[in-house]
Parts: structure tokens; C-alpha cells; sequence
């Protein structure tokens, strides 16, 4: 007995203003949820290159079997057509998001066509609403939009709010979509879809039961679940500091991005996690059906200039990613001004990494006088937070030439202007924080997003350098793929990536067992491939071209903690990834 | 000996509803399709969470609206629900002042709470416990 809510796959046209539900047990009896579904979503309803910002573009959610069953299991991953790369886009983002989507009962969400007016869909079970959403559209922070819309809406602890800020609206290539205040589809530009399809948010809340098969198996794997989810060391780990807690340890190595990777250092430590959790940590949160709790909050206390002895308590969630792209790459290490950005991005709606490195190339570009202070109209420098925070404003508004090409992400502005090879990208999606070694920057590469989750590399890096060894190239090739691989069914199941090694292969198949699905650990390898093919053949079909794999110059330059990458060893790396991706798509 | 199932500190709760989840799954389901006992954000996450939960009073106001009696107090604590007698009005929900009568939609009948504790396991940031109730009269 399997649960058959899960099949229905809801099917919105913004257009005609329409819904339905079509049953898709085809794909998740197949493809368990998740990515898996959502890649062959995509597939179906994108058969050609397209403009990602045309009505063409679909934005599918899809969430997996062990959602609301089992802890950990609560991410939503989205697929669309980036409008950052043009090619595949894929994000994630937990919250309540993947757990309102079941209570609901659905899998997966397919979005289609686009709105003439600014419109919200609340879905609440099985009735769909359209909300005209005019008055919210242009609304200065996407917090404000938010409370509105809790106000507007029932279903308190049972939705998810999914809305996006002015970025967002005015189409700026990384908008994200933000979800419980503090939780993120981050990059690649979702947020730029939802604003193309004049879509300010998406309300989703349900109550149910799920039926299990087998209940007393249930019980006995949940328990084993969740004793692993609250006594090992890395969950604890990222309960204490959350995942800022890396950044010294980056820093101590030499493989943390400072001045758009000019230097792997910084020698403050006023923003390692230890230190802000010590003097601004305010609270812990958690996605839902997570013990870890690894959303860290912090409250700044700032007073109103105009009146002694009124302030204002404002709470931010910072993680390393932020910490990173608004705080270290931009030179600023007063954790004041990476919180004011961090907040400032949140207030738009604007992806903090890409954000980052956007501006830390400008910075650097005007610098070196490719640009001048015409095209920035502010003086932006290393460690300036008030002038970042004008530039983010003119990302969003766009009042000329040079701030709409920025807001086309980094790859755009170089061709542009030049700097390319201190533009940090990989295919136009803007680098993360770990100069850790050629796996880091091999895995963005190549992996299907461009991210580095897509194959964690940084943590291969980090491996080699305990093992004080490092492999040749066609090894490294392999481990980055067959890790992509697994990571297929974890993000099939919508296991959060925190929790990879609590569920090893063999946790996965004993956990599904009681919910009547018999998959054997060799059968979840082999699917992990099948489904990293499908995501590669939408990616070609998309318009992928390998033979344009390449790293910007600077990588290339700047010193990691495995010694200076050699272009050689990632251009024999890159050929013989080629050979062995286009075996694997033609299967 | 009477207990009853109490928050003892709100401001432990990190939001993650797994004790909703644990409710649930005293009956071996999965969801909360049946839970009784809700977590939900002060008016957004960033000013903390509100915890929900029957409070097992000594007077229950629930009890005393039941038309038909469906509901008497247990002897563990709280309140037991008769589904026999039970006609799905909904009075009790609206006359318990802490929101804390779910609602089973699929049965028309209320959820509540019957204070067996085993969310308690299920939360690992300290934010319920069971606690004596003293005998009030």
C-alpha cells in the first residue's frame, strides 16, 4: 500500500488561469520523487532551447517519498530553465515547503504559461486559488510581503510561503524565491521566473495522514533515523554554529575566497561562527521534521538616529555561503555590515552568492579601471558595506547601463565590459566559497548545476589533503560522478545534504521498505546514474555545449591548499569528462 | 497519580515539529493528519514559536459545553473523547481557550490530546515534559 497522494501531480496555467491534477504514479513509482520527477517534469514540458523568461518557461516543484515520513527528508527541489545560464536550472529549499506540498497531497507541482497581472496561487488541498497580488507587487521588502500575505492566508504551522522581493520582479538574473523567512531556492534565478510570470508567491498548506505499510518496521527505522540524527558529531556540529562554522577552518587552510579571490585568507575572526554565535546569536531554527536545527538567527540592535533611545531589534540568518559571498569576498569583515547585506539581499530578494561575486568582480574591475566610477556611481571598495548596500538597491532598479548588465550575473558583465578572467563562474553561475583544490573547481564545472552540491568537490579537496595524497585525473573524474550519482537519490528522497551520511545506500533501502518500496542498493546505484543521464540530456538538449568547460583564469593563479591547480590537469580532467558524460547520456 | 503533558520552555522550540510528527505516529502513520498537539511561528519565524498543546485542566471548559456528553475526564489527566457519543459539533474546539481541540476532518470529531508523553521522546531540545498535576479540587 503505497501512498497514492503522492502521485498527483498538480498542474497550474497561469495563463488561462486553470488547474488539475493529472496522476503521475508512472514517474515516482519510477523515479521515487524528488529530482528524479522533476527532471522528466521538465523534460516533458520544455522540448527546445527557450527564452527562460518567456511563458515557455514552466517552473516544476516535486518532493519524495519519505517526506513528512521520516526526519530529514523536507527539501523541495524545483527544476526550471535558468535564466542565469540559459541551461538547466535546479534549486532547493526546505522550510516547510517540501512537508506543505505532501500535506497538501500532492508530489509535485508542474507551473505553467504566465499571468498578466501580478497574481499569488494559494493552494490549500485540493482547492486552488488565484489572488490578485497587484497591490504587492513593488512592495519594498519581501519580509513585508510575507507578513501580508500569514495575515491573508490560513494554515499557520501547517504552509509554506514562497514569494519573491523586487529582485525578483524586475527580473534580475538571480532573484530567488524565499520560503519561511530564512530558507532559500537560491541560485540560478528562480526568483527571475516567478517575476517573468508576474508570480509574486506561491501559498501552500494541507493536514493529512500517511498511510505506512508496514507500521511496525516503520517505527523501528524512524527510531534508528532519528538516534543517528541527534548523536553524530556532524549534526551536532551544525546545531552548535550551523554551517558557519567553516569559516576559519577555510580561512586556516588558505581556501577561503577573499577580494574576489585575490588572497585565501582572512586574518579577523570577528565573522567565524564561534565568534558571532557568541555575541549575536539569537535563535535556532529548523526546517520541519529536522532535529538539527542548523538555521541560525541573529539579532542586531541598531538605533533609530532621529530619537535617543529607540531602536530596533532586527533578526537575520546567516549561514557560510553568505558569510562567504557578502562578507569575505567583498573584504568586509565587521559582522555588522555582512549582517546588514546579508539582510539587505533577503529585503530584494537576491541570491548572496551570486550577489558576492558580482560585485566583488565590479569592485575589482573598477579597481583595475575596466570601469570607472560612471558606470558604478559609487565608489565601491574592499570592505565598504554602506556602498555595497547602494549597489545592491541599483542591481534591483537598474538605473543604467552598467547595473543592468550586472544584474545579467557576472558572466554577462565581463563579456561586457572585460575582466573575464577574474569573473568567478562556472557556465554563468557565480563560484562558492572553497578554493579548496582542482576537485572543488572541477566538480562546479562539471556538475549539472554548477554548484557545489552537485558533486561536492570542496569535500574531496578536503579529503586528499588528510590523506596527503591527490589523485590522478580520470580518478577525481569518477569520484565527482558517481557522488553526483548517489546525490540523485538523496535529492529524489529530498534528503537534506546534512544528512548524507546518516543515509548511506543501505539506510535508504531499509527505509523504504516499510512504505512499500522494494529497492535494493544496487538498484538505487544504478538509478542514481539513470537519473544524473536524465538531468544531462536535458541539459544538451538545452543547448549544452562541453566543449566550452572552462575555469577563469584566476582559479588558475591563486595558490589552494593542494599547491596551485595545473591548467593541464584540469584540461586532461575536462576531456576525459567529456568522453565518459556522453557514454553516459547515450546509456 | 495525574499528569499531564507540559511546555516548559517555549523559547527551547526550534520550529521542527517533530513532536507533531511523533503524535502521528503513535498509530503508526505518517503526516499529522491526526496530531494533537501543533506547533506554528508567532506571526513569522524570526519572533519564535508557539506551542500548543491540551492543558489538561482540573475544570475543563471543553467537557462542559458537550452536548452529549461524549467527553469525561480522565483519571491520568486531560479529557477522553467518546467517538460513539461524539456528533462532531466542534463546541469544545470553540470553547477551549488555547486552540488546543484538533480536528480529525476525514471523522468529524475532535483530536485532543490524551497525555501519554510520547512526543517528550521525540524532542530533542528540551521544550515538553510530563509534570504531576497537583490536586486542585
Amino acid at each position: 500500500m503505497k501512498d497514492k497522494q503522492l502521485f498527483n501531480a498538480l498542474y497550474i496555467d497561469l495563463s488561462r488561469k486553470k488547474f488539475w491534477v493529472e496522476n503521475r504514479e508512472d514517474l515516482f513509482s519510477k523515479y521515487i520523487g524528488g529530482v528524479g520527477v522533476a527532471v522528466r517534469l521538465l523534460d516533458e514540458e520544455v522540448s527546445r532551447r527557450i527564452d527562460p523568461l518567456s511563458p515557455d518557461n514552466v517552473i516544476v516543484f516535486a518532493i519524495g517519498v519519505l517526506t513528512g515520513l521520516y526526519p530529514l527528508a523536507s527539501k523541495t527541489v524545483s527544476t526550471f530553465v535558468s535564466p542565469l545560464t540559459g541551461n538547466y536550472g535546479e534549486s532547493h529549499a526546505g522550510g516547510r515547503s517540501a512537508i506543505a506540498i505532501r500535506m497538501a497531497g500532492y508530489g509535485a507541482i508542474v507551473i505553467r504559461g504566465a499571468s498578466e497581472y501580478p497574481v499569488y496561487i494559494a493552494i490549500h488541498g485540493s482547492r486552488v486559488y488565484f489572488r490578485d497580488a497587484s497591490a504587492l507587487w513593488g512592495m519594498r521588502s519581501s519580509y513585508t510581503v510575507g507578513r501580508v500575505i500569514r495575515e491573508n492566508e490560513r494554515g499557520a504551522g501547517l504552509r509554506t510561503i514562497m514569494r519573491i522581493g523586487r529582485a525578483g520582479e524586475n527580473l534580475v538574473r538571480y532573484a530567488t524565491v524565499i520560503t519561511e523567512t530564512y530558507r532559500h531556492f537560491g541560485r540560478l534565478g528562480l526568483g527571475a521566473v516567478f517575476g517573468s510570470k508576474k508570480l509574486k508567491a506561491v501559498v501552500i498548506s494541507g493536514r493529512r495522514t500517511i498511510p505506512v505499510s508496514n507500521r511496525r518496521m516503520y517505527r523501528e527505522v524512524y527510531d534508528e533515523i532519528y538516534r543517528y540524527s541527534i548523536k553524530s558529531d556532524i549534526m551536532k556540529k551544525y546545531h552548535d554554529f550551523g554551517t558557519a562554522v567553516n569559516v576559519m577552518p577555510l580561512s586556516i587552510i588558505g581556501a577561503l575566497p577573499h577580494r574576489n579571490l585575490k588572497d585565501t585568507r582572512i586574518s579577523d575572526e570577528r565573522i567565524s561562527g564561534e565568534s558571532i554565535a557568541e555575541k549575536y546569536l539569537a535563535r535556532r531554527v529548523a526546517c520541519v521534521h529536522c532535529p538539527v536545527a542548523c538555521i541560525h538567527v541573529a539579532a542586531i540592535r541598531e538605533p533609530y538616529e532621529d530619537e535617543p533611545y529607540f531602536y530596533k531589534t532586527t533578526f537575520i540568518s546567516y549561514d557560510y555561503e553568505p558569510i562567504y559571498s557578502l562578507g569575505s569576498m567583498l573584504g568586509i569583515t565587521d559582522p555588522y555590515g555582512v549582517f546588514k547585506l546579508i539582510d539587505q539581499v533577503d529585503i530584494v530578494g537576491l541570491d548572496a552568492i551570486s550577489t558576492g561575486v558580482v560585485l566583488s568582480w565590479a569592485t575589482e574591475a573598477l579597481e583595475r579601471g575596466i570601469i570607472s566610477i560612471k558606470d558604478t556611481m559609487i565608489d565601491l571598495r574592499w570592505g565598504s558595506y554602506k556602498e555595497y548596500l547602494k549597489a545592491i538597491e541599483y542591481i534591483v532598479t537598474q538605473p543604467n547601463e552598467f547595473y543592468r548588465t550586472l544584474a545579467m550575473g557576472v558572466m554577462k558583465a565581463a563579456e561586457k565590459y572585460g575582466g573575464e578572467e577574474f569573473a568567478l563562474h562556472y557556465c554563468g553561475n557565480e563560484m562558492p566559497g572553497y578554493h579548496t583544490g582542482p576537485a572543488s573547481h572541477l566538480g562546479c564545472l562539471i556538475g549539472a548545476r554548477h554548484s557545489h552540491l552537485d558533486n561536492a568537490g570542496y569535500s574531496l579537496d578536503q579529503k586528499y589533503m588528510k590523506e596527503k595524497r591527490y589523485p590522478k585525473e580520470t580518478e577525481l573524474v569518477e569520484k565527482l560522478i558517481s557522488e553526483e550519482s548517489w546525490r540523485q537519490i538523496l535529492s529524489s528522497l529530498v534528503v537534506c545534504f546534512f544528512a548524507r551520511g546518516i543515509y548511506r545506500p543501505e539506510l535508504v533501502s531499509k527505509a523504504l521498505k516499510p512504505l512499500d518500496y522494494e529497492l535494493s542498493v544496487e538498484e538505487l546505484q544504478k538509478l542514481g546514474l539513470e537519473i544524473y543521464a536524465n538531468k544531462y540530456r536535458v541539459k544538451l538538449k538545452l543547448g549544452f555545449d562541453l566543449s566550452k568547460l572552462r575555469l577563469p583564469k584566476r582559479i588558475f593563479e591563486i595558490r589552494t591548499p593542494h599547491g596551485v591547480i595545473s591548467e593541464e590537469y584540469i584540461n586532461n580532467a575536462i576531456a576525459y569528462f567529456r568522453e565518459r558524460i556522453m557514454k553516459i547520456v547515450s546509456g | 497519580m495525574m499528569k499531564r503533558l507540559v511546555v516548559v520552555d517555549v523559547n527551547r522550540c526550534v520550529g521542527c515539529q517533530l513532536c507533531m510528527f511523533a503524535c502521528a505516529r503513535r498509530f503508526g502513520d505518517g503526516g499529522f493528519g491526526r496530531s494533537a498537539i501543533h506547533v506554528r511561528s508567532v506571526g513569522g519565524i524570526e519572533r519564535g514559536f508557539i506551542v500548543i498543546v491540551c492543558r489538561a485542566c482540573t475544570d475543563p471548559p471543553c467537557l462542559k459545553v458537550c452536548p452529549v456528553n461524549a467527553l469525561t475526564k480522565r483519571r491520568e489527566g486531560g479529557v477522553y473523547v467518546n467517538y460513539d457519543l461524539c456528533v462532531g459539533c466542534g463546541l469544545c474546539r470553540e470553547a477551549c481557550p488555547f486552540g488546543a481541540i484538533f480536528w480529525d476532518s476525514k471523522i468529524n470529531k475532535p483530536i485532543i490530546c490524551v497525555h501519554c508523553g510520547y512526543c517528550i521522546d521525540y524532542c530533542p531540545h528540551g521544550v515538553l515534559d510530563m509534570e504531576v498535576i497537583r490536586n486542585e479540587g
